[in-house]
């Protein structure tokens, strides 16, 4: 009956037209090389302008979320509650002074940050935001995001050694170790979804999760690798209780000890802008990314989700995930070196084989989709 | 002379062989004075391997402010207001343990109302100092959301030692003879409600911090102080008591009216930091079960027996007080001439002096991490290990 | 020896009248009548402890100046020896030292130094006092009776500058390792410091 009342909805139920910014480039460059030129000028402007300005919001976020959780207000001077408290602290930290340590090896001191920046950058240019928003569509997207990822790590070795401060070496060095260990867990429990998607292109991955996302259609096994991807990338984030690179009370700051100003901002931003791309990929890996709450066959309840516009779904869950991520962040407190390890190599690694050997069974066995 | 004096630099030498097999190099490493995980103004020299804690040594002396010098040039009534600048969380039980000390030098016998008074805003002072404790071990830890709330609960007892005392942290209130002043009319119901306040939010800090799995596993079997060495080292308060050594002289050698209020005494057994942190809890519970019972009959009388204006001279010989307090025993050591006002010589037997050196005997071939659990449960203040 | 110090030099005029004798003179061996008889009085109600003590170790002897808590004197030669076996036996059981801290007994030229021991089985605190000449204070170390005698030791050197033989590591515990003099002593001057002449104000 619901069909019948509802049938033109059911009939909008279609597929969903992925174009992004690099295809209409494409396309407009054999009939207009301006209109090219332009798409391309917007796509440098958008990244750049999204990434500091999500960086902005989310440190805001992170303020609020932390204040809150620690009963109180947290900053409410600047602006309207105050929204304005991350422009001022942006243009604080770019009118700080930078310093650069006598000692330091002064080329890769200055590089560092730069490197990490640029490998954040490359990573959020593949996120699938909505069908129409999207700057880059490879078909190799999963292995592409993983490799920029661990790109990123090398930044913050650069800046650890370069500072001369032995804090600061052992910050890094936590660093590689910590990356190396985690990007393990991470990729095993990307390679899960893309068996079950057949597809390394991210956007191919959102449209196959259209009768369901991954995190129950995959049964238990989706359900691991969900959690074994929030727990790694979490650890990758360098945040807590994960975040022994830069743990202040040990390492006074860790990596970015020497920084200041500028500097160190690019740290910073990038740090947040990271926690935004991995809550992106496992909302558009696991949870269906702009894809709209679909069951399959369910035709009705599929036309009515359709309702809201992709972009939101994706904003939605990606805001979802990242604070969850924040409220570990500010419930847990921090692990231990070695025991950081052994989470991962005693634990999270042989759940992430297992899990993946239990996806290939179900993808040969044609086990993971609904019933229905 | 024969002794050899060594310094610093001879200290942090490096000899050539590592005994690691990988034939690594073993440095050392700054931590503090100022640190985030340091409390202040602690230093401590880390030899290192990797991430392994070779030794730890303290090097002190950042806020070292003669206070023992300035007691042979001030009276007894002087000394009182320095002793607040040392172990500032145990403020008035610095302040006891002067008075206390002049007092039984003097043989001045004070009515109960004293004492009762005494005897609670001790235990105040010991429930705040313990909550900040568990509030920054919280945050040594990592977790930054035990520190607001150990400072959210504090406050309101600052509050109360505000409205009787006037001040928040050195209060001064514990004089030779009795106390500043009387209690604000108000006391007796702020602290009864903030007691029933505070009960159930120790509950909360168990539930937010005890039962983490990373908090056990960062605790548990970390730091671990066996019972003889402990006794050895001269550690005391908390820190001994995780070790399974029930000394607190609350219990052993009463002072104020803890002989008249049924209370246990904590112990450990492992003598890891999860006793020390367990046992802090557990002094917390106890405490306020001691200020229920005595807040509701505290007597009356007068609070000043010694004039403040009367010029005090301790008869000659050595006297010597030693209580209980927040970290440990600390004990007031004067030697008088007889004849003069101010001491021959006046020392505190500080409790976290001897605490701080046995960060090295927790921490030996464990981690950084393991280290910053480890300084952060002994709860050193350092002005009072500098003094 | 007594620990009668004369008044400072500082505040003669200042004291009222309970002071009976003002001695200016520095030696001055005979104690104050009142002090004498309190001597009298106390020697046959010697605490038990110390009387225990004395019977069972032949270096030490009661205390002669006036103590809140049990105590005994020890010749610095068998400093270690007795305070071992205050230690290991078992009707004693001092397994911890509380406190450690020296006197400057300018007048006499001394050091007396203090250690104070604390049994937890018994309860009992005693106090075991020796004294170093002023000139040449060197004294062995009871690092290996007790190990916070290390940092105690390490305190007293800093600032009195008393010399632990055989300490594994005696260097200064606050103070700077370049800092001339040693605080605490009566005699301590710097730069910095502020004396306050009383009679030069008058």
């Amino acid at each position: 009956m619901l069909d019948f009342l509802f049938g033109q909805l059911v009939a909008t139920h279609a597929t969903f037209d992925v174009v992004t910014l690099s295809d209409r480039t494409t396309q407009a460059l054999a009939e207009d090389p301006w209109l090219a030129a332009g798409y391309a000028l917007l796509g440098l402007a958008g990244v750049g302008g999204f990434l500091s300005l999500l960086g902005m919001a989310l440190i805001y976020v992170e303020r609020k979320v932390a204040a809150h959780f620690q009963c109180r207000l947290g900053p409410m001077r600047v602006g309207w509650h105050g929204m304005l408290q991350s422009v001022a602290d942006a243009i604080k930290l770019l009118l700080k002074e930078d310093i650069i340590p006598d000692r330091a090896d002064r080329v890769l001191f200055l590089i560092a940050p730069v490197f990490s920046i640029i490998a954040t950058t490359l990573g959020l240019i593949l996120i699938p935001m909505s069908p129409s928003l999207q700057v880059v569509d490879l078909n190799i997207g999963v292995i592409f995001i993983s490799a920029v990822s661990s790109f990123g790590v090398l930044g913050i070795l650069l800046a650890g050694w370069s500072s001369n401060n032995k804090w600061s070496l052992l910050g890094a060095m936590r660093a590689g170790a910590q990356f190396i260990s985690y990007e393990i867990s991470v990729t095993l429990s990307l390679l899960v979804v893309t068996l079950f998607a057949g597809s390394l292109q991210l956007s191919e991955i959102v449209q196959s999760q259209q009768d369901g996302w991954w995190i129950w259609r995959g049964h238990i096994v989706g359900l691991v690798a969900f959690f074994v991807f929030l727990i790694a990338s979490t650890a990758e984030l360098n945040r807590p209780p994960f975040d022994l690179p830069e743990a202040e009370s040990e390492l006074t700051g860790g990596f970015h000890t020497e920084y200041s100003g500028l500097r160190f901002s690019f740290f910073f931003l990038a740090e947040f802008i990271n926690m935004f791309i991995a809550s992106a990929l496992a909302a558009t890996l696991f949870l269906g990314g702009w894809m709209p709450f679909h069951i399959g066959g369910l035709h009705t309840f599929n036309g009515l989700m359709d309702l809201i516009p992709p972009g939101l779904w994706f904003a939605g869950k990606t805001t979802f995930i990242i604070f969850l991520i924040m409220w570990v962040r500010w419930t847990f407190p921090r692990l231990r070196v070695d025991q950081l390890m052994r989470l991962e190599w005693k634990f999270l690694l042989p759940v992430g084989f297992i899990n993946l050997f239990a996806a290939a069974t179900l993808v040969i066995t044609k086990l993971y989709f609904f019933p229905w | 002379m024969a002794v050899k004096v060594s310094t610093l630099d001879e200290r942090i030498k490096l000899t050539d062989s590592a005994d690691s097999p990988l034939d690594t190099q073993e440095y050392f490493i700054n931590m503090g004075p100022q640190h985030p995980a340091t409390h202040g103004v602690l230093r401590l020299m880390l030899k290192l391997d990797g991430e392994t804690v070779r030794e730890v040594i303290p090097v002190l002396g950042y806020i070292h402010r003669g206070i023992e010098k300035i007691g042979e040039h001030s009276t007894y009534r002087q000394f009182v207001h320095l002793t607040d600048r040392c172990d500032y969380l145990s403020a008035m039980m610095n302040n006891w343990a002067v008075s206390l000390m002049v007092e039984k030098a003097l043989k001045v016998e004070l009515n109960d109302r004293i004492e009762y008074i005494r005897t609670i805003m001790a235990e105040l002072e010991r429930i705040q100092s313990h909550m900040l404790w568990w509030g920054v071990l919280g945050m040594d830890l990592g977790a930054f959301t035990p520190f607001l709330y150990g400072f959210r609960d504090r406050e309101l007892i600052t509050d109360i030692f505000e409205e009787t005392i006037g001040c928040r942290l050195t209060m001064n209130y514990i004089q030779p003879g009795g106390v500043m002043d009387d209690i604000h009319p108000n006391f007796v119901d702020r602290v009864k409600k903030v007691i029933e306040y505070a009960k159930p939010k120790i509950d909360e800090y168990e539930e937010l911090l005890s039962g983490n799995v990373i908090i056990q596993e960062r605790l548990r079997n970390v730091g671990v102080l066996s019972a003889d060495k402990a006794t050895s080292l001269g550690v005391t308060g908390p820190v001994l008591r995780a070790s399974g050594v029930p000394l607190d002289l609350r219990r052993v050698a009463p002072y104020g009216v803890y002989d008249k209020v049924n209370f246990e005494v904590a112990v450990g057994s492992v003598g890891d930091c999860w006793d020390r942190y367990w046992v802090r809890i557990e002094e917390i519970r106890q405490s306020m079960s001691m200020i229920e019972q005595l807040i509701d009959n505290i007597p009356a009388g007068k609070t000043m027996l010694m004039k403040p204006a009367k010029k005090t001279v301790l008869p000659e010989g050595s006297h010597y007080a030693q209580l209980e307090t927040a970290r440990g025993i600390l004990g007031i050591y004067a030697v008088s001439d007889g004849v003069s006002d101010k001491p021959v010589r006046i020392h505190m037997r500080s409790p976290n002096y001897n605490n701080v050196w046995s960060a090295d005997e927790m921490t030996r071939d464990s981690r950084i991490g393991d280290l910053v659990a480890n300084v952060s449960s002994i709860d050193i203040v350092v002005p009072d290990i500098d003094r | 020896m007594t620990d009668e110090a004369s008044p400072d030099n500082k505040q003669p005029e200042s004291t009222p009248p309970p002071a009976p004798t003002p001695k200016p003179a520095p030696a001055s061996p005979a104690p104050a009548p009142q002090a004498q008889e309190e001597q009298v009085e106390k020697e046959p109600e010697l605490p038990k402890l110390v009387v225990d003590v004395c019977a069972t170790i032949g270096e030490l002897k009661p205390y002669a100046s006036e103590s809140d808590t049990p105590a005994v004197e020890v010749a610095p030669a068998d400093l270690v020896k007795s305070l071992t076996t205050l230690r290991d036996n078992p009707d004693f059981a001092f397994s911890m030292l509380m406190d450690h801290t020296a006197i400057d007994r300018i007048d006499d030229g001394q050091f007396e130094l203090v250690y104070r021991l604390y049994s937890i089985s018994t309860l009992s605190m005693l106090l075991v006092s020796t004294k170093i000449p002023r000139d040449n204070p060197v004294i062995p170390t009871v690092c290996e009776v007790w190990d916070i005698a290390e940092w105690q030791e390490r305190e007293v050197y800093d600032l009195f500058g008393v010399l632990y033989d055989n300490h594994p590591d005696l260097r200064r515990v606050f103070l700077e390792d370049d800092w001339k003099g040693f605080p605490l002593r009566k005699d301590y001057e710097d730069d910095f410091m502020l004396t306050l002449d009383v009679d030069k104000l008058r």
